[in-house]
């Protein structure tokens, strides 16, 4: 299990193959990588991630651990970025590596609710006309429900 | 003597990103009614405490949470990560 939080830019490629490539007797291997885009205004310039720098890689790190034991994991990785992003930049990646298809998806499914909603970020958009505060959504909290 | 730290809009209503004070706070909820009466940028800040969530030395925690030994408190926004 690595669970990396940095502000530079990762290369998902360079990634995602070497994750697959240090499994053994693993059949399936997920990847998901999220991406900044544009604001429903349509004006974004840039985005700001903040984050709880103690706390951040501690969340990550029991959030990656319950997916491990869960779905009986090979493996888990999570990448994530704060800082100042631009759009169509990689914000941040997860895979998961199983011996089957279902216990991949669903666990890269739950890295994925947990960290819209307990990781201790948040997002900003700068526009031309000022900055305002990514609001959480409702159906993000409701995700967890169904774990 | 306990760090209180707070996060996004938070910290920009209240206008530091971390405070060093003295409390002798039980719960997070009676920390809170003390920042309140300090001044208005905290009653602001604080007027509605269903949009904050809360960690106690680190962990996600809830409002009538014991601080019992805490030694940090952050306040923060429902998160958005991913």
């Amino acid at each position: 299990m690595r669970v990396v939080v940095q502000d530079a830019p990762f290369d998902f490629g360079r990634e995602a193959e070497s994750f697959a490539k240090a499994q053994t007797n693993m059949g399936a291997v997920v990847t998901f990588t999220g991406i900044v885009r544009d604001s429903a205004k349509g004006d974004m310039a840039v985005m700001e991630i903040e984050h709880y720098p103690g706390m951040t890689q501690k969340a990550l790190e029991k959030i990656a651990s319950e997916a491990m034991e869960r779905w009986e994991l090979g493996d888990a990785l999570v990448i994530h970025r704060y800082g100042r992003l631009h759009r169509d930049e990689m914000i941040m990646m997860v895979a998961t590596a199983a011996r089957h298809r279902v216990a991949a998806f669903e666990a890269a499914e739950f890295l994925m609710d947990y960290l819209k909603s307990r990781a201790p970020f948040w997002k900003k958009e700068i526009g031309a006309d000022g900055a305002d505060w990514v609001a959480a959504r409702e159906e993000d909290d409701d995700a967890l429900s169904r774990w | 003597m306990m760090d209180v730290l707070y996060f996004a809009w938070v910290r920009e209503r209240i206008g530091v990103p971390k405070e060093r004070i003295e409390t002798g706070a039980a719960t997070v909820a009676d920390l809170v009614e003390e920042l309140k009466a300090r001044e208005e940028r905290y009653e602001v800040a604080f007027s509605d405490l269903s949009a904050l969530r809360v960690a106690v030395d680190q962990e996600l925690s809830d409002f009538d949470a014991p601080l019992d030994g805490a030694r940090e408190v952050a306040f923060f926004p429902p998160m958005t990560g991913g």
